[in-house]
């Protein structure tokens, strides 16, 4: 249990609504300092209203928002001790670098002398020396961000907010941001708070990360535990690419449970307690999460490669429906076959399975204790 | 050769579209400009003869009275301008940033709707507003703010109305189009910050808009300078505008040669006034005037 004075953020029943609609549901969380924190959700899931409301551009309309343990109720955003990296960046285009990087300092009325030096001190820390007199067209994409997080730490904020800084970028630039962004905050030490629907994002950049819907956060946790004990099925569904097999329990062993569909394939995966602190039981209709990296291959029974365990796993047949090639990351979709449900498989990277064909019959199968199962609706 | 006479075509086809235009450059301004230019260099001399001379030029500044209304229709454009661009500059505001599609038109349509009406017309109607007997004096003296009816016409105030009134919209437009380019999360960010309202205008906001606002201002002081209609209507015969001495010079007097010297020296100013005004704002021509 951490003291509250190591939090830099911590929302309170923090509530915004927009007409009928709630955008953030009495949300309650701390940000511990000096930390990556993402929240990460579909677009629409009222994370940037959530962000917006820590920066100050939305009063909440119920609960509180606290940074560096104060509350923030009526304090403008030019009073907080918070900065934003806005999704486009928003650069000052009428500006040099040196300028845009003084702007704030300028504001809070730091004398030219000090100003110029804390400006060449930051832009010498995000790797841009000597850029101060360049216009920031000038700037490639990387570059830029850059300037703009230099912006916002030159004020030595409490908080960093970053608004999906990298969604406008190319998928290459966008790897090497990501590295470099973990790196800036490593080595400023500001606490971060990161908002993205790209899970690959959230999963390497954070220490903690919170997956909201609806509003409101399904689950709070270390990249690790989202994508191994996902804590609800929409975790499960959006956290890493995962097959979902719906239908009903029929039978309970322990802590497996089986699942059967609807046509009747039948698949056995740990127990989970769902949202409602349910955990599904014989005839319960039920939602098994099965990842691809999980589930392995063969072309016979004798040669799927399964890890030890204590009960043994079921072996399924399928059909491949199409070969997905994406180099480390290739899988393959199948075809269960009699009942046509579709089920995803990782390639090893081995390359064992480079020459399979479509409409190849397969065998797969996966252990029950890394696949889970929730409670998805009534007793039926 | 056919490639030839491809090129030949276009180049003919460039022609012909442009030729509309060159007509009315060359015909209707670069030749009047020439012969006005000749007529003001020009002294009548005896019945039927003329001579070369800066005759013309040394009556404006030997007359104490063409100086001082040269000066004073200068000045009292240039108030006109910042006074529009004062009042111009929240409308444009509220129609590019605090309003949306169908409110943001029909703001636009309202500044616009006065177009449909002559320029005599409306102006003719702040007459009847603000004459002696007129609905505005009227008003006052039921409210008790007078005793007797005054008379608001002929003053320089009313001439400031009435121009401003009338070269709003055309201070509007350039200012919307630029204000309406400027991206909101800089405004965001400039709070974000520290800065607050009145640094983000002038940091943010101004220096985005400035080739807007140095459109806007070129135009209406342009219009301003060379108003007829509303001066004399509005301020009356002695209103002293400038371009009412180029009528009389023109129309009542029939010295055409001292009314060409006028017109000149008109055209001088604004464009060292335009000149200026570019200097100041930092401004590039081309850039400007592709916002007006």
């Amino acid at each position: 249990m951490s003291a509250p004075q190591d939090f830099d953020l911590e929302a309170k029943s923090a509530l915004k609504r927009f007409g009928t609609h709630t955008a953030v549901d009495s949300l309650s969380f701390g940000v511990k300092r000096g930390s990556f924190f993402s929240i990460l959700g579909p677009s629409g899931c009222g994370k940037t209203t959530l962000l917006r409301m820590i920066a100050g551009f939305i009063e909440p309309d119920g609960g509180d928002i606290e940074i560096g343990g104060r509350s923030q109720r009526g304090v403008a955003p030019n009073r907080r001790s918070v900065n934003m990296v806005f999704q486009q960046l928003a650069l000052f285009p009428m500006m040099s670098v040196g300028e845009n990087v003084a702007y704030g300092l300028a504001r809070r009325g730091v004398g030219r002398a000090e100003r110029d030096s804390k400006v060449r001190a930051m832009l010498e820390r995000v790797g841009l020396p000597g850029a101060e007199s360049k216009r920031t067209d000038e700037l490639s994409g990387g570059q830029r961000q850059r300037v703009a997080i230099a912006r916002s730490l030159v004020l030595e904020p409490t908080l960093l907010l970053l608004d999906e800084p990298l969604g406008a970028l190319d998928l290459k630039l966008r790897e090497r941001m990501k590295i470099e962004l973990k790196q800036l905050q490593a080595a400023f030490g500001t606490t971060f708070v990161y908002i993205t629907h790209d899970q690959s994002e959230a999963l390497v950049l954070s220490d903690q990360v919170a997956v909201m819907n609806a509003g409101r956060f399904e689950q709070v946790g270390s990249p690790q535990e989202l994508y191994y004990s996902p804590a609800t099925p929409f975790v499960a569904g959006f956290v890493g690419a995962n097959n979902r097999i719906e239908g009903r329990v029929s039978a309970v062993h322990g802590a497996l449970v089986d699942v059967a569909t609807p046509e009747g394939w039948v698949v056995r995966a740990q127990t989970q307690t769902g949202p409602d602190g349910r955990k599904p039981g014989v005839g319960d209709a039920a939602s098994a999460f099965v990842r691809p990296e999980v589930a392995v291959l063969g072309r016979s029974a004798a040669e799927l490669d399964l890890p030890p365990a204590a009960a043994p796993a079921p072996v399924h047949e399928g059909v491949v429906e199409s070969l997905l090639f994406d180099g480390a990351n290739s899988a393959v979709l199948l075809r269960e076959t009699k009942t046509r449900a579709e089920f995803r498989v990782a390639l090893p990277q081995t390359g064992r399975y480079a020459d399979l064909k479509v409409d190849e019959r397969v065998v797969f199968s996966f252990a029950p204790e890394r696949a889970v199962c929730f409670a998805t609706g009534g007793h039926g | 050769m056919v490639e030839a006479s491809g090129t030949l075509t276009r180049r003919l086809l460039l022609w012909l579209l442009l030729a509309p235009a060159l007509v009315w450059l060359l015909g209707l301004i670069l030749l009047p400009h020439l012969d006005l230019a000749l007529l003001s260099f020009r002294e009548r001399t005896g019945p039927g003869e003329y001579a070369y001379s800066l005759a013309q030029y040394r009556t404006f500044f030997a007359e104490p009275l063409y100086w001082d209304v040269f000066v004073r229709t200068a000045v009292i454009s240039l108030i006109a301008t910042a006074i529009t661009l004062l009042i111009a500059f929240p409308i444009a505001w509220t129609i590019a940033k605090l309003t949306q599609g169908r409110v943001s038109a029909l703001l636009f349509a309202v500044c616009l709707i006065p177009f449909w009406v002559s320029e005599t017309v409306r102006t003719l109607g702040w007459m009847i507003l603000l004459r002696e007997t007129g609905v505005l004096p009227g008003v006052l003296v039921s409210l008790g703010v007078t005793d007797a009816p005054v008379e608001m016409l002929y003053r320089d105030a009313t001439i400031l109305v009435g121009l401003v009134y009338t070269s709003l919209l055309f201070m509007v437009v350039p200012l919307y189009s630029s204000l309406e380019s400027l991206d909101d999360s800089l405004i965001e960010a400039a709070y974000d910050l520290g800065g607050n309202g009145w640094t983000v205008l002038r940091t943010i906001v101004i220096p985005h808009a400035a080739p807007g606002i140095t459109a806007g201002c070129i135009v209406v002081f342009m219009l301003t300078l060379g108003n007829y209609l509303t001066a004399s209507l509005l301020g009356g015969k002695n209103s002293l505008w400038f371009t009412e001495q180029i009528y009389t010079q023109f129309i009542t007097r029939f010295n055409w040669e001292q009314g060409a010297a006028f017109g000149f020296l008109l055209l001088l100013l604004s464009s060292l006034m335009v000149w200026i005004g570019l200097r100041l704002s930092g401004q590039k021509f081309a850039d400007v005037m592709s916002r007006s």
